[in-house]
């Protein structure tokens, strides 16, 4: 029971390797669809599962089962959105890749010990280094942009395992129970710092925050819009976990690490919602809208206390359906496979009067205007900094809300009041609409009803 | 119940209803494809929801200054943050106001919106429940989420079906307002942590240190200040009111300038008292500055909506300048002229509307003339208009009449300087009314008033001339509640 969701993940991946030995496409879509309904059904059953197994190193709680059950609905929609059979080559090898990289994640919410750390983190970026060239339509930009994550990538890890390096001659023991034991005497010391922030490094990366954000709108802008869809966030979410696991490390003595979190937190938001007031192509924007969210998300990990993490999977668990919408209305508006222009959404509203809404509701919520649950888990995530006594940073977060409406708002302008270049009514299939009305209903949901997921989450902290 | 909320009477929860009626109305709509249908199903909701709405006022006990018709419920108890609705004198008005206005707007957009009918309607009874909703708050993220949800569907009237520069005016619009309201959450936040608690009466007269009370009124006034508009913080303000259809004028003259003034009264006074007894002479000079340069720049407009537009800005100036003297003859007045600007200047757009669709300008120069051959309508807009400068016998005579006089009891120059405002206002409006009835000599086939148009104009033409005849029914309904809150402001100013 305790290890059947990446048991499953394990075998869904290895099969679609075996699968790449047929011919069929739709036969393989259709199969993944199924598979990975299947699997969202057993990590929910399993969410109850509890124990700890390799001497301790792999740990199920209560925090990595909400974790997996996030990754796992992630996973199941981006699958289910994926529709375009010729935007990608070689369509079972690339859910393979999928699939390992969403075992890596799963993997990388249970462990609490570095080496496994680094091993899951390592299996799951690798498995996206393949996936980001696979795009049908060849250009130059999704190669640059797979070369480019590749790097950074690299970079990333190695600045994390040199803090390791110094975590583990800290405290003798790869196991984070002996370092949270052992680090509190270092941390008024630069090198206990150092040492936490340059392991959470890799984690900054994955969540696209400044400084390590330099990969995203290239990244976002030259992979395929299903693979951008994956990166932009069931990696998050993994990351999000590892961060609170990471830098409740330092709860007994946050002053230097928490001054850190603050300045990369106001400089992440401003940066990103300064440029994307700028951008042209859709997937840069939401790019630079990501890089501004990692930033509010770490206002969350300042109070460093079960609230202020509640807050955190609250708000991550928003911006995955919030941004999962948003990247629904480019797969289905691009459906030649090119990159989606914000001129290319005027006259959506007449087109396809669904998809403007689900657009809207999107932009509005990721804006964080109410009732959607973009404000509701920004709102959290204000009451947990403020109340933790960082007032400078939720002015900057308030006003960095302001700036970030005006490219938010341009999404849903351009789509209601410009008059389309191509006017013809945009048909979407049985299940796109459902899709469509699940996002927006799950938005809804989450800005007015957050009380039943934020106490489960309360719990999982 | 907690001791500032008295029980609901009825046997049903009447507040609620009241803001979610129109919201059932709008999931109705949805399904509905017929356009005529569409508009059917908007205005009977309107008419409903304004029943309602009536039920509540005739229900309303004047003699107490607690909020009654309470609901609460819990909503989200690891914040502490409650479903709690009631309502008293200062906003029971405001409710039937926004009941009112509301179908008023469906009627006057019956042909004037022929592309979309089935979004603009969902878009004005959203619009209603909304605001409703703010009306009725008594936590503040309830009130919160109301207040921004408004938002949306006051952008999209504006951004969909608004005139030339619509791009401009509803991205302005939207910026300004999200800019004053952040803030507005910040001081939310900082009231929680002081109390524990989102509910607003228990934030009321608690005694916060000055130094807290000095920058939770910044926060606040910035939201309000921009809401009401108040100068130097209304340049969104004639660019929305030009571009919006005439319902979207109608509701943001009506209804969304109130929300500041509300604000101002609900918040401001009560929760920090001291930093507004301090801010208030910064308060009065803006709210006369307002005034006056309101009055001087509606002397150079050329376009009606935009005019009317800044006669609002002036208009907002004497409900602040009410407010801010802190004598029960100002808040009364105040609560006053917020109703009769809501009535008037809603019904001067209405009239702009009513022209505009039979000369498609908008332009003094182009609607000039008109008193030979359209008589009804000429007839209502004189009303108005006599009404919009404080004609005694009219509403707004009444309500200005409160606040000047409040405004001398408390500094001769302010009284002075509102005094000239006064004046100008009639000097503006009476060139607009000269124009629009004997403007142009040539003669133009427009039809007159039809009976659709008649029926949305008369209510509020029988309310102008009854608060401004026998205004004491109105009064009495806030009274207890206005006196209360001077009451209590008394004690801590002494």
């Amino acid at each position: 029971m305790t290890l059947l969701p990446e048991l499953y993940m394990l075998l869904f991946a290895v099969s679609f390797l075996f699968l790449s030995l047929g011919r069929k496409k739709a036969a393989v879509i259709a199969a993944a669809k199924a598979l990975v309904l299947l699997g969202f059904a057993l990590t929910l059953a399993c969410s109850g599962a509890r124990g700890e197994l390799f001497s301790g190193a792999y740990r199920v709680d209560f925090f990595s089962q909400v974790f997996k059950v996030l990754l796992s609905a992630g996973f199941t929609l981006v699958v289910f959105m994926f529709e375009k059979e010729d935007e990608v080559e070689n369509i079972p090898e690339y859910f393979m890749f999928l699939g390992f990289s969403t075992l890596g994640l799963m993997i990388l919410v249970s462990s609490v010990e570095l080496i496994s750390i680094v091993v899951s983190l390592e299996i799951s970026s690798f498995s996206l280094y393949a996936v980001v060239p696979l795009r049908r339509a060849q250009t130059r930009t999704q190669l640059e942009a797979a070369m480019k994550y590749l790097f950074f990538g690299a970079v990333a890890t190695g600045i994390m395992l040199y803090g390791m390096g110094y975590l583990y001659g800290m405290a003798q023991s790869t196991y984070l129970a002996d370092v949270a034991a052992k680090l509190p005497q270092f941390l008024a010391q630069p090198l206990g710092v150092l040492a936490l922030v340059f392991t959470l490094t890799a984690f900054f990366f994955k969540l696209s925050l400044f400084p390590m954000h330099f990969w995203a709108p290239d990244i976002y802008e030259g992979a395929s819009d299903a693979t951008t869809t994956f990166i932009a966030t069931i990696p998050k979410l993994a990351a999000a976990a590892l961060l609170i696991r990471l830098a409740m490390l330092a709860s007994s003595n946050p002053g230097q690490l928490a001054a850190i979190i603050v300045v990369l937190a106001a400089l992440s938001m401003t940066l990103g919602n300064l440029v994307g007031l700028v951008q042209k192509d859709v997937k840069r924007l939401l790019a630079y809208s990501g890089i501004a969210h990692a930033g509010y998300l770490m206002m969350g990990l300042l109070a460093l206390d079960g609230e202020g993490n509640a807050a955190v999977v609250y708000y991550i668990a928003v911006y995955l359906f919030m941004n999962l919408a948003c990247f629904y209305v480019v797969m289905l508006l691009s459906r030649g496979g090119e990159n989606l222009t914000i001129n290319g959404l005027s006259g959506l509203s007449r087109r396809s009067p669904l998809l403007a809404l689900t657009l809207a509701v999107a932009a509005f919520s990721l804006a964080g205007i109410p009732p959607t649950g973009g404000f509701t888990g920004k709102f959290f995530l204000f009451v947990s900094a403020f109340e933790a006594g960082y007032l400078a940073i939720v002015i900057i977060a308030a006003v960095n809300t302001v700036i970030s409406i005006f490219y938010y708002l341009n999404l849903v302008r351009v789509s209601y009041s410009r008059e389309a270049a191509d006017p013809g009514p945009l048909r979407l299939a049985f299940h796109e609409k459902v899709l469509c009305y699940l996002f927006n209903a799950v938005i809804l949901f989450m800005g007015l009803m957050p009380y039943g997921l934020l106490d489960l989450f309360r719990r999982a902290v | 119940m907690p001791p500032y909320l008295t029980m609901n009477p009825l046997g049903f929860p009447i507040l609620s209803a009241v803001i979610f009626l129109p919201l059932a109305g709008a999931l109705l709509i949805l399904l509905l494809r017929d356009e005529n249908r569409i508009r059917i199903t908007a205005l009977a909701t309107g008419i409903l929801t304004l029943v309602v709405s009536l039920v509540l006022f005739f229900s309303f006990d004047p003699g107490t200054p607690l909020f009654q018709f309470g609901e609460r419920l819990s909503w989200i108890p690891a914040y502490n943050i409650e479903y709690v609705l009631g309502v008293d004198g200062i906003s029971i008005m405001l409710i039937v106001l926004t009941a009112l206005i509301a179908p008023l707007c469906v009627l006057c957009s019956w042909k004037a919106i022929a592309a979309r009918v089935k979004e603009f309607m969902i878009c004005i009874l959203l619009m209603e429940t909304a605001m409703i909703g703010v009306f009725c708050s008594l936590d503040f993220i309830l009130f919160y989420i109301f207040w921004e949800a408004m938002l949306i569907p006051m952008y999209l009237l504006i951004a969909v079906w608004g005139g030339p520069q619509k791009d401009y005016a509803s991205l302005k619009f939207f910026i300004y307002t999200l800019f004053g309201s952040v803030f507005l959450l910040v001081a939310i936040i900082a009231l929680y942590l002081a109390n524990g608690t989102f509910s607003i009466p228990a934030a009321m007269f608690r005694g916060y240190g000055f130094h807290f009370q000095f920058w939770v009124f910044l926060a606040f006034s910035i939201a309000f200040a921009i809401k009401v508009p108040m100068f130097p913080f209304h340049t969104w303000l004639p660019a929305a009111h030009t571009e919006a259809p005439t319902a979207g004028s109608v509701f943001l003259a009506s209804i969304l300038l109130k929300m500041g003034t509300y604000g101002f009264m609900r918040f401001c006074l009560p929760i920090v008292p001291q930093a507004s007894f301090y801010f208030a002479p910064f308060m009065v000079v803006l709210s006369i500055i307002a005034i006056i340069y309101g009055g001087f720049v509606c002397l150079a407009q050329t376009d009606m909506k935009k005019l009317i537009a800044y006669s609002s800005v002036a208009h907002m100036g004497f409900v602040t300048l009410g407010i801010f003297t802190f004598t029960l003859y100002g808040f009364t007045g105040a609560m006053l002229q917020m109703l009769n600007h809501g009535v008037t200047t809603g019904a001067l757009f209405l009239m702009v509307g009513i022209i505009y669709e039979r000369t498609h300008s908008r332009q003094i120069f182009d609607n000039a003339g008109l008193g030979k051959f359209l008589p009804a309508y000429v007839g209502f807009f004189g009303l108005f208009a006599v009404s919009s400068f404080a004609f005694p016998g009219t509403n707004s005579f009444v309500g200005e009449l409160y606040v000047l006089i409040s405004a001398f009891a408390k500094s001769k120059p302010a009284g002075f300087f509102a005094v000239i405002g006064a004046v100008v206002a009639a000097a503006y409006m009476l060139r607009l009314l000269k124009q629009i009835v004997w403007g142009r000599e040539d003669r133009r086939d427009f039809k007159d008033l039809d009976i659709r148009e008649f029926i949305y104009l008369a209510p509020l033409a029988v309310f102008v001339l009854w608060v401004g005849l026998f205004p004491r029914p109105f009064i009495r309904i806030m009274e207890n509640t206005l006196v209360h809150l001077h009451a209590q402001l008394d004690k801590i100013a002494h």
